[in-house]
Parts: C-alpha cells; sequence; structure tokens
C-alpha cells in the first residue's frame, strides 16, 4: 500500500509541511526532511522551484527565485533524494508546476519518482479534465498518487467527480486565494470546511492554504483529517534558520 | 487543415487550459458563454457600434506610396494606429468589457506591456464606469511613462509588478494572481491572444474586425478581397490573430509573423519565440515558449515593451509548426530603423512593435505586383523617449 494510505488510516489529524527545496540552501533538502519527520511531522510536501509559480503568494515565489538561484533543478534534486528511503519513512510527495516535469518528461519524472520512493504529486496547474484523461494511466503504473485542489468556489459536483478521480486525498484550499495570503479562519470557511465534510467523500480531505498556527491548525483538522503548512514554515526557515525546525512543529502540535 | 480552435480548446496540439483549480470556475464560464454571448444580436450591436463611434472603425487600409516605391512592391498600412487609444488593443477591450458586463462582473483587471493595453482598458473601464486595476512590470512602468500617467487619468489604478524580470510575463502573473484572490466579482481582460481557452480564440474573435475590413477594403482598392502577404509584428499575437483570421484557410494568401529578435536570436537577449522556444506551458496554455532544458521560463528582450514576451499566443506555434506562417525575426536596430524611415517616407511615426512589421522590406524582397498588407498595430506617441534617446533626437 502507498505510504500515503497507510498514513491517511491513522487514527490521528495529520500535520503536513510544504517547503521549497534548495531553499534556503541548495543542499538542506535532505536534512529538512529528515528533522520535519524526526519532530513528529506526518507528511512532508517537497516543493520543486519554478520560475513562475502562479498559485502562490510572495512567500513562496521569493524562496522558489532563490532556490533556483542557488542552482535547483529537477535533476538536482532527483540526485539529492536517491538515498532518501534509507533514513525517512513518512510519506513525500513533490509539489511543482507543471512545466519542468514536462520538459523532464512525464513518464521519466513519474518512473524516477517511484525509483526514489516518492508517494505522490500535486500540480496545481495540471486540470484534473486533463490528468484524467492523458496522464493517470501513466502515474498509477508508477504507483503515484495524485492529489487535486478544490476551492470555495468548487462546484458540488466538480467536487464529486474529483473525488472520483482521486486515490489519496483531496487538497482543500482554504479561502480563494493564493498561498500564504490570510490570517485566521472566518465563519466563512467554517461553513466550507462542515459543507465538504457533510459530502462524505470517499477520499480524506487535508486542508492547506492559510494555516500558519497552532489556533489554524486545530480549526482545520477539526473538520478534515490533516491540514497542511506552507508559507508560515518557509518564513520561519527565513527568519530563524533550520536549526529551530523542532520549535516550529512544536508550537503547531503543541 | 484546420487552423481555428477545436472544440477542446486546441490549435494542433497547442492551447488548453492549464489552469489551477481555483480559476476554473472563472475560466469555465466563460468558456460555456463567450460563443453565445458574441451571437446574440444586441451583444454586436452594441460592439459594431462602439466600434464605429468611439474607436473610428472602420481603420483606413491606405496604399504606402512612398514606401511601395523604395521596396518596388505594393504595401498598404491597415492603420489601427487610428483607432481611438493609438493600436489595436481597444478593439479586444470593447469586446471583453460588453463580455464582462454580461457576465456580472464588475471590477476589471488587466495585465499591460508597452501600456497599450492598460490603455485601452482603462478606457473601456472609465467608459462603463467599472473598477480597473492594471499589472505593469516595474522596467515597462519606466519605459512606458505616458501610458502609465495616461492609466491614472482614465482612474485606473497601476500595480507595479516586481517579481521575476519585472516585465510583461510578470505583470500577467500578478494579474491571474489577483483573479485567483477575486474569483467572483472581477473579469481579467486578456490583452492578447495568449492565456488559457478560452481567452485566445476569444480575443481572435474581437480582433479579426481586422481582417474582415481589408477583405472589402482591398477588394475597393484593387477589386480582389485577398492580398499576396499580410504582415504583422508578434508579442503574444493578437494584432496578428485579428489580420490574419479571415484568411487562414485562403491558400493564396502567405503569412509573414514578425518576432523581436532584440540584440539578435544568438545573443542571449532576444524575444523570438519561434526560434528560441520548445513546446510548454505559460500563463495557462500549451505553447512555443522560451525556457531552460529544465522548463524554467527565460526572461527575453526586447527594446517594444509590447513584443517583451517568452511565448506566443497558441494559434501562432501552430501556424509556425505546420509551415502556414513564415516567421521572421527582426533586431531593436532594424526595428528602429525602420520605424523612423515610416515617419520620413509617410509620415507616419509607428509603435516600436510596430517597427518590427515594417522592417522585414529590408530582408525580404516581393515582386513588383505583390500586394502586401501591413498592420500598423499602433502609433508611436507612447515610444517617443525611447525615439528620443535611441537617435539622441
Ligand atoms: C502597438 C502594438 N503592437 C503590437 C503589440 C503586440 O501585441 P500583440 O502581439 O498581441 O498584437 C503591442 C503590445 O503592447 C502594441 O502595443
Amino acid at each position: 500500500m502507498n505510504r500515503i494510505n497507510k498514513k491517511l488510516k491513522e487514527n490521528k489529524k495529520l500535520l503536513s509541511i510544504y517547503f521549497t527545496a534548495g531553499y534556503p540552501n541548495l543542499n538542506d533538502t535532505v536534512s529538512i526532511i529528515q528533522d520535519l519527520e524526526k519532530n513528529g511531522v506526518d507528511m512532508i510536501e517537497i516543493g520543486l522551484p519554478f520560475s513562475d509559480p502562479l498559485a502562490d503568494g510572495p512567500t513562496i515565489q521569493k524562496s522558489s527565485t532563490q532556490a533556483l538561484k542557488n542552482g535547483m533543478t529537477t535533476k538536482v534534486l532527483f540526485d539529492q533524494l536517491k538515498d532518501i528511503r534509507k533514513t525517512v519513512e513518512i510519506p513525500l510527495i513533490i509539489m511543482g508546476y507543471f512545466n519542468p516535469m514536462l520538459q523532464y518528461g512525464v513518464e521519466d519524472f513519474c518512473k524516477k519518482c517511484q525509483e526514489i520512493g516518492i508517494d505522490g504529486l500535486i500540480i496545481p496547474d495540471l486540470p484534473v479534465d486533463v490528468y484524467h484523461d492523458d496522464y493517470k494511466a501513466t502515474f498509477e503504473k508508477y504507483g503515484l498518487i495524485n492529489v487535486f485542489l478544490i476551492t470555495p468556489q468548487t462546484s458540488d459536483e466538480r467536487i464529486r467527480f474529483i473525488d472520483s478521480v482521486s486515490n489519496g486525498f483531496i487538497y482543500m484550499v482554504s479561502t480563494a486565494s493564493v498561498t500564504g495570503s490570510q490570517s485566521g479562519f472566518g465563519e466563512e470557511q467554517t461553513d466550507y470546511f462542515k459543507r465538504i465534510s457533510d459530502m462524505n467523500l470517499k477520499n480524506p480531505q487535508i486542508i492547506g492554504f492559510g494555516i500558519s498556527d497552532n489556533k489554524t491548525f486545530s480549526q482545520a483538522t477539526k473538520y478534515a483529517k490533516g491540514a497542511i503548512i506552507g508559507s508560515a514554515f518557509i518564513k520561519h526557515l527565513n527568519n530563524n534558520g533550520k536549526s529551530t525546525i523542532n520549535k516550529f512543529v512544536h508550537s503547531i502540535l503543541n | 487543415m484546420n487552423y481555428n480552435v477545436n472544440e477542446k480548446g486546441y490549435y494542433g496540439e497547442f492551447g488548453g487550459a492549464y489552469i489551477p483549480e481555483m480559476l476554473y470556475p472563472n475560466v469555465e464560464e466563460l468558456r460555456q458563454n463567450y460563443l453565445k454571448i458574441m451571437a446574440e444580436p444586441s451583444f454586436k450591436e452594441e460592439f459594431d457600434q462602439l466600434l464605429k463611434d468611439y474607436v473610428g472603425r472602420p481603420s483606413p487600409l491606405y496604399l504606402a506610396k512612398r514606401l511601395s516605391e523604395k521596396y518596388n512592391t505594393k504595401i498598404y498600412l491597415k492603420r489601427e494606429d487610428l483607432n481611438h487609444t493609438g493600436a489595436h488593443k481597444i478593439n479586444n477591450t470593447i469586446g471583453q468589457i460588453l463580455m464582462a458586463k454580461r457576465l456580472g462582473k464588475t471590477r476589471i483587471i488587466a495585465e499591460t506591456g508597452a501600456g497599450q493595453h492598460g490603455v485601452a482598458t482603462a478606457t473601456v473601464c472609465a467608459l462603463m464606469g467599472l473598477e480597473c486595476i492594471v499589472y505593469m512590470g516595474e522596467i515597462d512602468i519606466a519605459r512606458q511613462a505616458p501610458n502609465v500617467a495616461r492609466m491614472k487619468m482614465l482612474g485606473a489604478t497601476v500595480v507595479p509588478a516586481l517579481s521575476g524580470s519585472r516585465t510583461l510575463k510578470d505583470a500577467t502573473n500578478e494579474a491571474i494572481r489577483d483573479w485567483i484572490n477575486n474569483p467572483v466579482d472581477t473579469h481579467y481582460i486578456i490583452g492578447s491572444a495568449i492565456g488559457p481557452h478560452p481567452y485566445p480564440d476569444m480575443v481572435t474573435r474581437f480582433q479579426s474586425v481586422i481582417s474582415e475590413e481589408i477583405k472589402w477594403q482591398l477588394k475597393e482598392h484593387e477589386g480582389r478581397e485577398n492580398p499576396d502577404y499580410v504582415v504583422a509584428c508578434i508579442g503574444g499575437g493578437s494584432n496578428a490573430a485579428g489580420t490574419y483570421y479571415h484568411f487562414l484557410h485562403e491558400e493564396d494568401v502567405n503569412i509573414i509573423s514578425v518576432e523581436a529578435a532584440g540584440l539578435g536570436i544568438d545573443s542571449g537577449e532576444s524575444a523570438a519565440t519561434s526560434v528560441l522556444g520548445k513546446e510548454g506551458i505559460i500563463h495557462g496554455c500549451k505553447t512555443l515558449l522560451m525556457q531552460t532544458n529544465d522548463g524554467q521560463i527565460t526572461e527575453p528582450y526586447s527594446i517594444s515593451a509590447g513584443l517583451d514576451y517568452p511565448g506566443v499566443g497558441p494559434m501562432h506555434s501552430h501556424l509556425s509548426k505546420t509551415g502556414r506562417a513564415q516567421f521572421m525575426s527582426i533586431t531593436d536596430a532594424d526595428a528602429m530603423k525602420a520605424g523612423l524611415e515610416l515617419c520620413k517616407l509617410e509620415g507616419i511615426i509607428p509603435a516600436i512593435e510596430t517597427a518590427h512589421a515594417l522592417a522585414i522590406f529590408e530582408h525580404k524582397t516581393f515582386k513588383p505586383d505583390d500586394i502586401v498588407v501591413v498592420s500598423l498595430s499602433g502609433r508611436g506617441d507612447k515610444d517617443l523617449n525611447t525615439y528620443i534617446d535611441y537617435f539622441k533626437l
């Protein structure tokens, strides 16, 4: 069974952390992953940096620009990760935009992910329809779970379709926004969280965008299986460096 | 061969809608409605009326005698520079603002490079009383200052794009992010034949008035509808798409698309996408784009802000790949020279974008009885500072 599916079966709320590979320094990737696992994070999204990250706010944009300047490429990332499964057991997901994958070759990319032990992919600009028609078979051949986003504007009908195409979890974007652009959840969000929770989808949901601390983590996981933190963690790395990852994770999990 | 978009939003292998889920409801709403709305008699009537009374269409098709003499061929200029606001861009913004109103949108966003599309958008927003926010690269704000002032006078808010190369590509990223953040009340008026389906097709249809007019105007001048050549400069490809539209399937009409070579194709400072680009995804569509082997989008360069874009619209990728259009690339130096030449020979100061299209006559010989129609996409007022600096005027 895929590590993501196994993790989703655990009887606990999951904390997933996103970071941009190659940031702050090119060769931080492996040690950040190891540190996050050691401190109790359940799942990691490794950001493959892109020059034009349309769905990201300033924090992740800046980290991506820096990572690219540091020399991060798809090949470098795969190289850094080649022995990752000797030391790390939690599910690892690569999150990136579609163009770098297309240039690497989608099939080669998926094959490499399987060799390394990557469990899934999140590709914000690969729409579910295109995935379903053109790439699903390839992803499945290499045992990869593809994760789709839904937003407060996604229609019920489309959510049902996305649920039917998904085989891991659904990434629930908390608000209509790019990453990192809000603080705290209001009634509008909790209504949306409830609405989705009541749909009884076959895939569990994990909420992302706007989760930054213990409070927002608890609010989100009241309705969903887990929550994803991205920009807040990048900011922490930026302000405090890597040596205090433990403090960051513990401040979320309390 | 079909050169129009198919029902899935592709031109051959190019096009589609590679968008984050956050944009899906808006793009889908547009996709489901744009053809229906454009076909409504009341829409057509309002669109045509505004093009006539407000934009000043039809724009003249002018036989440039002295230019023709110099190059020993028959050159007609399609005078989009005489449109209100000084370029072809307004044809599209009139269409899209009417579309936005029918979709019930109250807030308009746009990206701009040269500022022509920003001005054209600010203009129609003022006309309709809608809020207008224009994203513009910080570098372009500096090199197109008069247009920035125009947008402000027209009531628009101009927001500098500070990321990446701080030009058109980055302004487009910022506009897309704004749309993600404002999914309900906002319409994004894209300024070229780029972006996710249905944008390239919608923009092309609004600009197709250019070739529709060329047909009957040429008939009046020459007794025939089809020229031997149609020529246009290509940034994202909207003036070109409009100039070609009604000739795409006319085999006797040759198409020449002119890209910006910047300092030269091999200089590393260029925007000649058809030569330097590979298939990839930019701003929601699959098309030719300039990128590294690793799939990072590279920063283009051209002296002309409106051609300084690392991709071309998917229709043009298809025209390039199938050989339907011949692509030429023109350097900064050749474009500037051709711009000045048009001033001296015809008393017309062209936009620097347009000057690229005019420069082909130094590089390609036409027959004396060839009829060549060039899209004179815009006027050069906005470029005076660049002309002044370049020629030390
Ligand atoms: C006068 C003029 N011509 C051409 C262009 C290039 O755009 P497109 O290729 O969409 O026609 C611009 C863009 O700003 C422009 O202002």
